[in-house]
């Protein structure tokens, strides 16, 4: 394969270890020594806590200590808030161990830490917490209402407020021809990484505490732990090891990545905690429960006028690392790829007893992009307009670029659209599912009996969050390159993308399989921050464009002084140097290396890459159904969705995101759901209750890369890939599920859409 | 008996003959990872769900966080490192995982080797429907199974080919 490398779809590098079972993840690690730690939680979504006795667990086998609230209460151990601090939250932070109060099942009360495992969870059932229960809050009503209060000392569960306009919203609707309004809600699930969290905390030999299993955003979490600990930042680092998915929910500072470091520290020896799956249905960040009344007014030829709504998120029990994206991104991308200036957003933040809420691929996005294309069909209807045609006379066009979207997010800066080609991303939708015959097909009568319908929903999608990212490329002894990057990794495939940036970056003068890559741990490189927003390869992969193009530019100037060349006549050619247009090798590069040293160089270079704004991407997903309306059960018999990611650095890669992206956002539409009962008790704790995606649930996914409109905010042209696969799926499904309902008068304004949900609106048959 | 009292047991685990002495609590899984080292073999939900931790077991496909160590006394194990050949290389089912790009985080794969591989050794020539369905008890969050389906035909068209 030669270069370019950018743009072909290189099989990845990382594969072979995890095909030979030799990956290394958290819980693969056994360091010499290791404690093992189980954590006490609370079994109750609301109580006082009135002790721990720690007495009753000592002197049993294996214990070595444990750690409760009081023990910590020297330490200023609040989780600080890392994205979104919107006004009011700082009053509602998780502490790693709940002292007086728990406020969801699953808060963490004490730490066990034990010579195995078994001895610690032994242990786990004999110790004695004693709780007075509280009655829980567990709906937007209850915690708006405030006759129970979360946090008595605050006088309210409303953890924030606060309105966002742009333009006239109020002159919009005057002269609107229709107003949609809906009340509607998307429900609580979280991205279950098939990996749970795991964490190990050594502080070794030379002084320094490591920390293994971190991940997302290392160097943050070391700043918070420093802080936390009272310890200084250069003596500790988080390291990051095979990582088994994230989707946003892992990574994040957890209590855990405080306890089990203090503990290591407490009891001076490795300790080792590794989620459970009950745990992490329990603790690992929630996301999506969110419900909003919306309202879009249109002109009689179904132009978008304008928007009101307002938003509010189930936070659960306390302010997270998160802070408020989940509904300050759902309010902004309510108004979504269309040309509609006038909007009025109220946002409100709501504290109940469930697990605290975090980002999830497509935070807020998914949500918002459901309750608009909701209304726009209901429009469409009502004006007798076709779903395809109404969106068409509202999609942002290519000469309206770059769009402002306004300052619609407190904590931001005002945004805008960079590039998009909307109307092409929907039209590749439309033609590949034969929109203009299906239409019509659909409302035949068919052959299995079954209602079926069409759904189209359209989406923008932001990626590439600053501030900035670094990058350091050095030339190696052997003449390969070796990448140090800032981002972090869960699984997506970066050694194999980055390599493929560096190599042409480098003039494809080293290819990707000659180049490694280091990332991910906290300490490795200053200007890191992380994976998160899509922008790994955006801000990431630009950061690392520019320092190869750098060390490129310095290894030539120093290799056309010792040759008494010119640079420009240089060229960078299977691991050597070659004149230009002359097949014969001037050096190796392993060579040229030792040149730079002779000549005072190093042989690296280092740059960091501050991107301007945000890039957005755009897309449409179009999704055919058969319902059967004696079971509830929906087919999803074609389901194809486009993006246009500006540049698909390695379209296979590209094509997988997209793919698993949509089954995760359409299986989340039918099966995942966590659901909880008056008093705040999960009642889907285990694998069995709740519900993923199968291999047998959603075979006929497709999806469609687009390159029409390189972003114009980074040297690559690239925009996120990760995350426009899901956004979209909820908003599509349900167009299509409202759109085979038809003829029985049903509406779909409400998440998820499993069997018993649908069965619900599905009218009884007469009796014959 | 109780949980903890140690048993000895004599199995083979990808080949090779294996005696320890283990408590009768230890899982299958956690023998393989904690005592032999073959962390191949993920713990995913620890509840017979995900199937992360399938490994085969006399050529059956078995959830190793389900079984007893001693329960598989005198049985044949094989786990994910069994799988590749002497010498290093991938099977064709592995090498077909990574041309189709059916890996992301990794962590369910060897999960899904195995069951492919037991699917096939039964079945060389399967439908996408009966791959499919070979596959349901095996989660992956990350790639949406069309690419670790298409694989699994693949290979099983280059074996027949």
């Amino acid at each position: 394969m030669n270069a370019p490398f950018v743009g072909q779809p290189v099989p990845r590098a990382e594969d072979v270890r995890f095909l030979t079972g030799r990956a290394r993840y958290v819980d693969d690690i056994r360091p010499e020594g290791a404690l093992h730690a189980v954590i006490a939680r609370s079994p109750y979504g609301h109580a006082r806590l009135l002790g721990v006795n720690k007495a009753s667990i000592e002197g049993l086998p294996g214990i070595v200590g444990v750690i409760a609230a009081d023990d910590i209460a020297h330490l200023p151990a609040e989780i600080p808030i890392r994205l979104a601090p919107l006004e009011g939250f700082q009053r509602f932070l998780q502490r790693p161990l709940a002292s007086d109060r728990v406020r969801f099942v699953g808060e963490a009360v004490a730490l066990i830490v034990a010579t195995s495992r078994h001895a610690a969870e032994d242990a786990l059932e004999q110790l004695e917490v004693e709780y007075e229960p509280l009655p829980a809050v567990v709906t937007y009503d209850a915690a708006r209402e405030g006759a129970e209060l979360l946090f008595p000392e605050a006088g309210t569960n409303v953890a924030t407020r606060y309105s966002a306009s742009m333009g006239d919203a109020d002159a919009a609707f005057a002269r609107a021809d229709l107003v949609i309004e809906r009340h509607m809600t998307a429900h609580r699930h979280t991205a279950l990484p098939l990996e749970t969290r795991g964490l190990i905390a050594h502080e070794e030999a030379d002084g320094i505490l490591r920390c293994w299993g971190a991940t997302k955003v290392t160097q943050w979490n070391r700043r918070a732990l420093a802080v936390m600990l009272g310890r200084p930042e250069h003596s500790m680092d988080l390291i990051e090891v095979d990582v088994g998915g994230g989707f946003g929910a892992k990574g994040e500072f957890y209590p855990e990545d405080f306890l089990i470091p203090f503990a290591a520290l407490r009891f001076g020896a490795p300790v080792k905690w590794i989620e459970d799956r009950r745990e992490h249905l329990l603790t690992t960040n929630h996301s999506r429960e969110m419900e909003a009344t919306v309202a879009i007014a249109f002109a009689r030829d179904g132009t978008m006028l304008g928007m009101r709504a307002k938003v509010s998120a189930d936070m659960g029990a306390y302010v997270r690392t998160n802070g408020g994206v989940v509904p300050a991104k759902a309010a902004q991308f309510l108004p979504g790829p269309y040309r509609m200036k006038d909007v009025a957003l109220d946002v409100e933040a709501l504290l109940t007893n469930k697990t605290p809420v975090g980002t999830l691929r497509g935070p807020g996005r998914y949500e918002a992009h459901f309750f608009r294309e909701r209304l726009i069909d209901l429009a469409a209807e009502e004006l007798g307009l076709d779903p395809a045609e109404i969106r068409r006379r509202n999609l942002l066009r290519p000469e309206d670029m770059p769009w402002s979207i306004g300052h619609l997010v407190p904590y931001e800066p005002p945004s805008a659209v960079d590039s998009s080609d909307v109307p092409a991303a929907f039209d590749a939708v439309t033609d590949a599912i034969g929109y203009e015959e299906l239409r019509w097909e659909v409302r035949k009568p068919q052959p299995d009996g079954r209602l079926h319908g069409i759904g189209l929903a359209c989406f923008v999608e932001s990626s590439g969050a600053g501030p900035s990212e670094t990058a350091r490329v050095e030339l190696r002894e052997d003449g390969g390159l070796r990448v140090i990057s800032g981002v972090s990794t869960q699984g997506q495939g970066h050694q194999t993308v980055l390599s493929q940036i560096a190599a042409d970056a480098f003039d494809g003068g080293v290819p990707p399989s000659e180049i490694e890559l280091l990332n991910g741990t906290a300490s490795l490189i200053e200007g890191g921050f992380g994976t998160y927003h899509s922008r790994a390869v955006v801000v990431g992969g630009s950061a690392i464009h520019l320092a190869a193009r750098s060390l490129r530019a310095k290894l030539l100037r120093v290799a056309a002084a010792r040759l008494q060349l010119r640079a420009e006549d240089l060229v960078l050619a299977e691991g050597h140097l070659r004149r230009e247009g002359s097949v014969q090798k001037l050096a190796a590069l392993a060579e040229v290396r030792g040149w730079m040293r002779e000549a005072g160089e190093t042989p690296d270079a280092t740059e960091t890459f501050k991107p301007d704004g945000r890039t957005y991407t755009c897309g449409a997903h179009a999704a055919h159904v058969a319902v059967d309306t004696e079971t509830g059960q929906v087919e999803v018999l074609r389901y194809i969705a486009s993006e246009d990611v500006g540049r698909a650095i390695n379209p296979l890669m590209v094509h997988g995101q997209a793919i698993g992206a949509a089954v995760q956002g359409i299986g989340a539409v039918f099966l995942d759901e966590l659901v909880y009962d008056e008093n705040g008790q999960l009642l889907t704790g285990s694998l069995a209750d709740y519900l993923v995606a199968t291999s047998s649930c959603f075979p006929n996914i497709e999806s469609i890369t687009l390159e029409n409109s390189p972003s114009t905010l980074n040297p690559l042209g690239a925009k996120g890939a990760g995350e426009g696969g899901v956004v979209a799926c909820a908003a599509a499904i349900a167009n299509a599920i409202a759109d085979a309902l038809r003829p029985l008068g049903v509406e779909i304004n409400h998440l998820p859409l499993g069997p018993d949900r649908l069965l619900r609106l599905i009218p009884e048959k007469p009796a014959p | 008996m109780t949980p903890t009292e140690s048993l000895s047991i004599t199995l083979s685990v990808n080949g090779a003959t294996v005696a320890r002495e283990v408590p009768a609590r230890l899982s299958l899984a956690d023998f393989l990872r904690e005592e032999l080292r073959l962390t191949g073999t993920h713990l995913g939900c620890e509840h017979g769900v995900c199937g992360a931790c399938t490994v085969l077991l006399d050529g059956e496909p078995v959830r190793a966080c389900l079984m007893l160590a001693v329960q598989a006394r005198g049985h044949s194990v094989t786990t994910v490192e069994g799988l590749t050949p002497a010498g290093g290389g991938l099977t064709p089912l592995q090498a077909a995982f990574q041309r189709h790009h059916a890996v992301q985080c990794g962590f369910c794969t060897p999960g899904m080797l195995m069951t492919a591989t037991a699917l096939l050794a039964g079945n060389p020539s399967p439908s996408a429907e009966q791959v499919r369905d070979a596959l349901s008890g095996n989660i992956c969050r990350c790639t949406g199974y069309v690419q670790i389906v298409e694989a699994v035909m693949d290979a099983a068209a280059g074996a027949e080919a």
